[in-house]
C-alpha cells in the first residue's frame, strides 16, 4: 500500500507564529594610544596636516621594512589578558592582500590563523541578567590611511593614520559551553560599553567612537528558534556612537524579521547605517567573497611570549571594572546599582574609593557622588578629571554634617559651592554663615512666630491633620534661612502644638 | 700605470691610495673614462653618477691630506644594482613602472658603503625586479657579456657582474634570490658571494622575494669579496630579519689552507643537464684541493631535486604581494586616461611590468589563493624545511659542498628566449642555498670557448669564513681570476 496517498494533516499557519532568534557578532577595532606607529617611529597623533606623520615604512615606499612596536604588543597583550584570553606562545603576522588607495603597500600587515589572544569573554548585565559574551580572538594589525574626497574626479589620500596600531576584537558564534552570544540590540550596546570600560581602565586606547578610535561592525542574522544553522547575515558599517549601534542593530533585526515573515530572503551584504534617516541601506548590491590571499609576513620574525612576561603583565594590570564593583559592594557595603555607576569611569571610581576609605559613612559618599556630583558634572559638562572637587572636599563636608555644623539641606548648597569654587566646606560655611542653629532660644522664637502667623493651619493640625507638621517645619526652616537643626525644630513644634 | 688603474682590485687600489701613489680623484677619473670607453658595448649601467663619484673622491682626498685613517673601501669605485635605494638617484629595478623613481632614503648597504668611503659610479642593470637569469628581461635594454658581447652576462645581477668583469668598477653589489649574484659572477668570470640570510640588511633593497633575497658583493677576487662583505654585513635595527650576531673580520679567514677539509660532492648537482666541460673544470679543482690535503666524497641530497619547483612557488607568491604597491597611486609610472581607480591600477601595471614579472605575479597570486594555498604554498614551505634539514645533515659530515655554479657557460643573447624552462634551469645549482638560507660563493674555475666557468662553494649557515678560506686557497693555486676580457 502506498502511504503517500494518506492525507497530511495541515496545520493552520496563521496560528503558529514562528519565533525568531537573533545571532549577533561583533567586530571591534580599537586604535591603540601608543607614542609611535605599529611598524615605524612616526608619531601617533591627530590633527596634523595631511601626510606630515609619515616615513618610508608607513608610506610603503619600495624597500622599506616593518619593525614591530613592542609597546603596541604590550598594550594588546594587556587587553587580551584583561578579556581572559590565552596568549599564544608564538604568534605571527600575516599579509592580507587587497588593493585600495588608502593601503600604501596594497597589503595590510595583520594576523590570521595565529592571533595573539584567543578564547576570552566580556561580562555584560542587561535587565538584571549577567552573561559572559565569548570572545574568539584579539589580534593586531595596522590602520589604513584616509581618502579625502574633493571636487571633481579625484580623491586625495592622507597617510597620517597609515600604520597606527589597531587591535581587533571578535566575538565567537556559537559560543563554547558556559558562554553566551549577543542576542539583542541592548546586549550589543552593553557589550561595547563594557569593552570600552575595560580598555579605558587599561589606558591602552581613548576609545572615542565619534573620532573613530573605536569602530564597531556588527553582523546580524536571525533564525527560527531552535534551529542550529545560522541565518544569512548582514554587516552594518558607519556606526559611530553607542546610540547608533543600538538603533542600527534594532533596525536590522526588525527588517530581517519582517522580510522573512513576508516570505522574503535576507541577502548577505554590507549595509550602511544612515543616522539622519534612522535606517540601514545596502552598500553594495553584489557581495563578492573577498580573496585576501593571506600568507605569513616574511619581513617579520615570529613573536615569542615567555610565560614570565605574560605573568608580569598580568600582575601589572589595574583592578578591572567588575572586580572593582564587587570590592566596593563588599568593602564599603554600598548598593550594587551605586557600585555599577561608580565603576563606570575610572576617575569616578577613584574619587569614590579615595573618599570612602577616609570616612565612616561610605554609603553617604556613594550617595553624594552618584547624586549631586554627577548632576553637577552633567549640568556643567565638566570632565570628571577636570573638576576642582577632590576626596578631601567630600570628606570635609561629611565631617561637618556628622558633627552637626551643617544640616543636609545646607550641605547641598555647600557641595555646589565646593564644586564651583574648589573651596573647602568649612571655609564656605564660615564665609556664608551657614552654621546650623542649635540654640533652642533662637529656634523657639521662630517657632512661636510661625504659630502666631498661621492660626488656620494650627487649627487644622489640632483637629487631627497631622501631616501639616511638614508645613510647620518648612516655615521654621525658612525663618532660620535653613540653618535650624531639624531635630530641635521637630521637638519644639511637638511641645508647642502638643 | 696610472692609465689602467681600472684593472686593479680593491685591495690593490687601497694600497696605492694609502701610499699616496694615486689620489682618489685620479682613481675616480680613471674609472669614469673606462665606463665612457666600454659601456656603450657592455651596457652595464642604467644610470651613471660621475659627478657624485668625483665629489666623493674629493672628500676622500681631503681626508687623506689630513692624515685620517683610510678605510678598506675609501676612494674605491663601486657600482650598485638598481634595485637598491639611493637617495635622490634614480632607482628603477630596470622596470618601466619605476622609470622615474628617485628614492627619499638610502638602503642600509648604500649608507654603509658611504660610511666606508666607497665611491658610487652608477646603478647597474638587472632583469626587471631581479626576475630572470640573463639580464634580457630588463625593461630598458639587455646587458652584454664582456667576454663575448653576443652572450648574456647572466642575471639578475647581470649589470653588476658585467661592470666588474669589464673593469667599469672595482666592485659592485648584487642581490641574490635564487642565484642572481652567483650565476652572473660565474658567466662573467668574477667572484660573487651570497651571504647567509640575515647577514646583510635588506632595508632599502626593493624586495622580490623577502624570505630569499640577500645582498652580497661581486668582486675581482676573493680578498675583495671579504673586504666588501666586512663593510656591508651586520645587524640593522631597520630589518628585523637581519641577524643580531657579531660580524668577524672576514679577511682573517683568507688563508691558503685546506688540510683536513671535508668536501661533499652531491651527485644531484652534476651529470644530466650539466655541460661535461663545466663538470670537468669543477672536478679538476676538487682534485686539486684533494692534492692540497682536503678529502672529498660523493653524496646524494635527493631533496635538492625539488629546489626548482619549490622556488617557483615561494618566490612568485612573495613577489605577487611585494609588487602590489606599484599601482600608480604614489610614485613611478601612472598610465594616463583612466577614469576610475581600478582602471588606473590595471592600465599602469599592464604598461609598467614586463612579461616575466606579470607571469610570476600571476603564478604567485594563484598559489596563494584559497583552495590552492595548502597544495602549493604550504607544501612548498614544508619541502623547503626538508631541504634545509638535508643541508644541516650534510654539514654534520662536511665542511663545504662544491658544485658547478651553473650547468653551462654563458648562452647567447636571445638563445633561450623561446625556452623559458631551460632558462630557469640555469639557476638549478644556486637555488638550494637560498631556500636553505645558507652562504655560497661562486669563483672562476676555467674557460670554455673563451667563456668563464664558475664553481660554487656552499657552507653551513654563518660559516662564510670557511667559504672564504676555501675560495682563497683555490685562487692561490689557479690563475683564472687574473684573466681579463678583451674589450
Ligand atoms: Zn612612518
Amino acid at each position: 500500500m502506498n502511504r503517500d496517498i494518506y492525507p497530511l494533516f495541515p496545520i493552520p499557519c496563521s496560528l503558529t507564529m514562528i519565533e525568531y532568534e537573533p545571532v549577533i557578532g561583533m567586530e571591534v577595532h580599537v586604535e591603540l594610544q601608543t607614542e609611535s606607529k605599529m611598524f615605524c617611529g612616526c608619531k601617533v597623533d591627530f590633527g596634523g596636516d595631511p601626510n606630515t606623520r609619515c616615513c618610508p615604512v608607513c608610506l610603503g615606499l619600495p624597500g622599506s621594512l616593518p619593525v614591530v612596536n613592542g609597546r603596541a604588543i604590550e598594550y594588546m597583550a594587556k587587553a587580551a589578558i584583561a578579556l581572559d584570553c590565552s596568549i599564544t606562545p608564538q604568534s605571527i603576522f600575516h599579509r592580507k592582500n587587497y588593493y585600495y588607495p588608502d593601503l600604501p603597500k596594497n597589503y595590510q600587515i595583520s594576523q590570521y590563523d595565529n592571533p595573539l589572544g584567543v578564547d576570552g569573554y566580556v561580562e555584560i548585565t542587561v535587565g538584571g541578567i549577567t552573561k559572559k559574551i565569548a570572545v574568539r580572538r584579539v589580534h593586531m594589525e595596522e590602520d589604513t590611511g584616509k581618502l579625502i574626497h574633493v571636487e571633481g574626479n579625484f580623491s586625495h589620500v592622507d597617510y597620517n593614520r597609515s600604520g597606527v596600531p589597531l587591535m581587533e576584537i571578535v566575538t565567537m558564534n556559537p559560543p563554547p559551553p558556559g558562554y553566551d552570544q549577543i542576542q539583542s540590540a541592548d546586549e550589543a550596546r552593553e557589550y561595547l560599553q563594557r569593552l570600552r570600560q575595560i580598555l579605558l581602565y587599561l589606558g591602552v586606547s581613548d576609545c572615542k567612537m565619534e573620532e573613530g578610535s573605536m569602530r564597531c561592525e556588527p553582523n546580524i542574522s536571525i533564525r527560527p528558534k531552535g534551529q542550529e544553522k545560522f541565518g544569512t547575515k548582514t554587516e552594518i558599517k558607519n556606526l559611530n556612537s553607542f546610540r547608533s549601534v543600538y538603533l542600527g542593530v534594532e533596525y536590522e533585526l526588525k527588517r530581517q524579521e519582517k522580510l522573512l515573515r513576508e516570505g522574503g530572503t535576507v541577502v548577505q551584504e554590507t549595509r550602511r547605517w544612515d543616522d539622519s534617516r534612522g535606517m540601514t541601506a545596502s552598500m553594495r548590491t553584489k557581495e563578492v567573497e573577498q580573496e585576501y590571499r593571506y600568507f605569513p609576513e616574511p619581513d617579520l620574525v615570529p613573536m615569542r611570549f615567555e610565560s614570565d612576561w605574560i605573568e608580569n603583565l598580568r600582575s601589572s594590570l589595574p583592578e578591572l571594572p567588575m572586580a572593582k564593583r564587587d570590592r566596593f559592594i563588599s568593602q564599603y557595603g554600598i548598593a550594587e546599582v551605586d557600585a555599577e555607576v561608580l565603576v563606570d569611569s575610572l576617575d569616578l571610581a577613584n574619587l569614590f574609593d579615595n573618599t570612602a576609605k577616609h570616612t565612616k559613612d561610605p554609603k553617604a559618599v556613594a550617595n553624594w557622588i552618584t547624586g549631586e556630583f554627577l548632576r553637577l558634572i552633567n549640568a556643567t559638562g565638566t570632565a570628571i578629571s577636570d573638576t576642582k572637587l577632590t576626596s578631601k572636599h567630600i570628606c570635609g563636608m561629611i565631617d561637618i554634617i556628622e558633627n552637626g555644623t551643617i544640616n543636609r539641606n545646607i550641605a547641598k548648597t555647600v557641595f555646589e559651592d565646593m564644586f564651583n569654587t574648589g573651596k573647602q566646606a568649612d571655609q564656605i560655611v564660615e564665609e556664608k554663615g551657614l552654621k546650623q542653629v542649635t540654640d533652642t532660644g533662637a529656634i523657639e522664637a521662630a517657632v512661636d512666630k510661625v504659630i502666631a502667623d498661621c492660626p488656620n493651619e494650627v487649627e487644622r493640625f489640632k483637629a487631627g491633620e497631622e501631616r501639616l507638621v511638614g508645613f510647620f517645619v518648612g516655615k521654621v526652616m525658612k525663618e532660620t534661612q535653613g540653618k535650624a537643626n531639624p531635630g530641635v525644630v521637630n521637638k519644639l513644634l511637638k511641645e508647642k502644638l502638643g | 700605470m696610472a692609465d689602467r688603474l681600472f684593472e686593479l682590485t680593491t685591495h690593490e687600489l687601497h694600497d696605492l691610495l694609502k701610499s699616496k701613489q694615486v689620489s682618489a680623484v685620479e682613481v675616480a677619473q680613471n674609472f669614469i673614462e673606462r665606463i665612457d670607453a666600454v659601456d656603450g658595448k657592455v651596457r652595464s649601467f642604467v644610470t651613471t653618477t660621475p659627478e657624485l663619484a668625483l665629489e666623493q673622491a674629493k672628500a676622500i682626498d681631503e681626508a687623506i691630506a689630513k692624515g685620517e685613517k683610510l678605510g678598506a673601501l675609501a676612494g674605491i669605485p663601486g657600482a650598485i644594482k638598481d634595485n637598491m635605494n639611493t637617495r635622490g638617484i634614480l632607482t628603477t629595478c630596470s622596470s618601466k613602472i619605476l622609470y622615474n623613481y628617485k628614492p627619499v632614503y638610502d638602503a642600509t648597504v648604500v649608507q654603509k658603503l658611504g660610511e666606508a668611503g666607497a665611491l658610487t659610479v652608477g646603478k647597474t642593470n638587472l632583469d626587471e625586479f631581479a626576475m630572470g637569469s640573463s639580464c634580457e628581461n630588463s625593461g630598458f635594454f639587455p646587458t652584454h657579456n664582456p667576454w663575448n658581447l653576443d652572450k648574456v652576462p647572466g642575471g639578475s645581477s647581470g649589470g653588476s657582474a658585467a661592470a666588474v668583469a669589464a673593469d667599469e668598477c672595482a666592485f659592485s653589489l648584487g642581490s641574490d634570490t635564487g642565484g642572481s649574484i652567483r650565476q652572473p659572477a660565474s658567466f662573467c668570470g668574477v667572484v660573487g658571494l651570497k651571504p647567509t640570510y640575515g647577514r646583510v640588511s635588506r632595508y632599502g633593497l626593493i624586495a622580490f622575494a623577502s624570505s630569499l633575497d640577500q645582498i652580497g658583493p661581486i668582486t675581482k677576487d676573493v680578498t675583495d669579496s671579504a673586504l666588501v662583505f666586512n663593510a656591508i654585513a651586520g645587524k640593522d635595527p631597520c630589518d628585523t630579519t637581519s641577524l643580531d650576531i657579531e660580524t668577524p673580520d672576514f679577511t682573517k679567514a683568507l688563508r691558503d689552507d685546506v688540510k683536513g677539509l671535508k668536501i661533499g660532492v652531491p651527485k644531484e648537482f652534476y651529470g644530466q643537464g650539466t655541460d661535461p666541460d663545466v663538470e670537468k673544470a669543477v672536478k679538476d679543482v676538487i682534485n686539486m684541493l684533494a692534492g692540497l690535503g682536503a678529502e672529498y666524497k660523493e653524496i646524494s641530497m635527493s631533496s635538492v631535486n625539488y629546489g626548482l619547483p619549490v622556488y617557483y612557488i615561494i618566490a612568485p607568491a612573495e613577489c605577487s604581494s611585494n609588487l602590489a604597491r606599484f599601482d600608480g597611486v604614489r610614485y613611478g609610472l601612472r598610465s594616463k586616461g583612466s577614469t576610475d581607480t581600478i582602471a588606473m591600477y590595471e592600465k599602469t601595471r599592464e604598461e609598467g611590468f614586463g612579461a616575466e614579472v606579470k607571469q610570476r605575479i600571476m603564478i604567485g597570486t594563484y598559489a596563494l589563493s584559497a583552495g590552492y594555498y595548502d597544495a602549493y604554498y604550504l607544501k612548498a614551505q614544508k619541502v623547503r624545511t626538508m631541504l634545509r634539514m638535508d643541508f644541516e645533515k650534510a654539514f654534520e659530515e662536511f665542511d663545504v659542498i662544491i658544485t658547478p655554479t651553473s650547468p653551462s657557460v654563458a648562452f647567447g643573447i636571445g638563445a633561450l628566449a623561446d625556452d623559458p624552462y631551460a632558462m630557469k634551469l640555469a639557476d638549478v645549482c644556486t637555488i638550494p642555498a637560498n631556500l636553505a638560507g645558507i652562504p655560497a660563493i661562486s669563483i672562476p674555475c676555467g674557460f670554455k670557448n673563451g667563456l668563464p666557468i664558475g664553481l660554487q662553494i656552499i657552507a653551513k649557515g654563518l660559516d662564510e669564513e670557511t667559504l672564504f678560506r676555501v675560495a682563497y686557497t683555490i685562487e692561490q693555486h689557479t690563475q683564472w681570476h687574473k684573466k681579463k676580457p678583451n674589450l
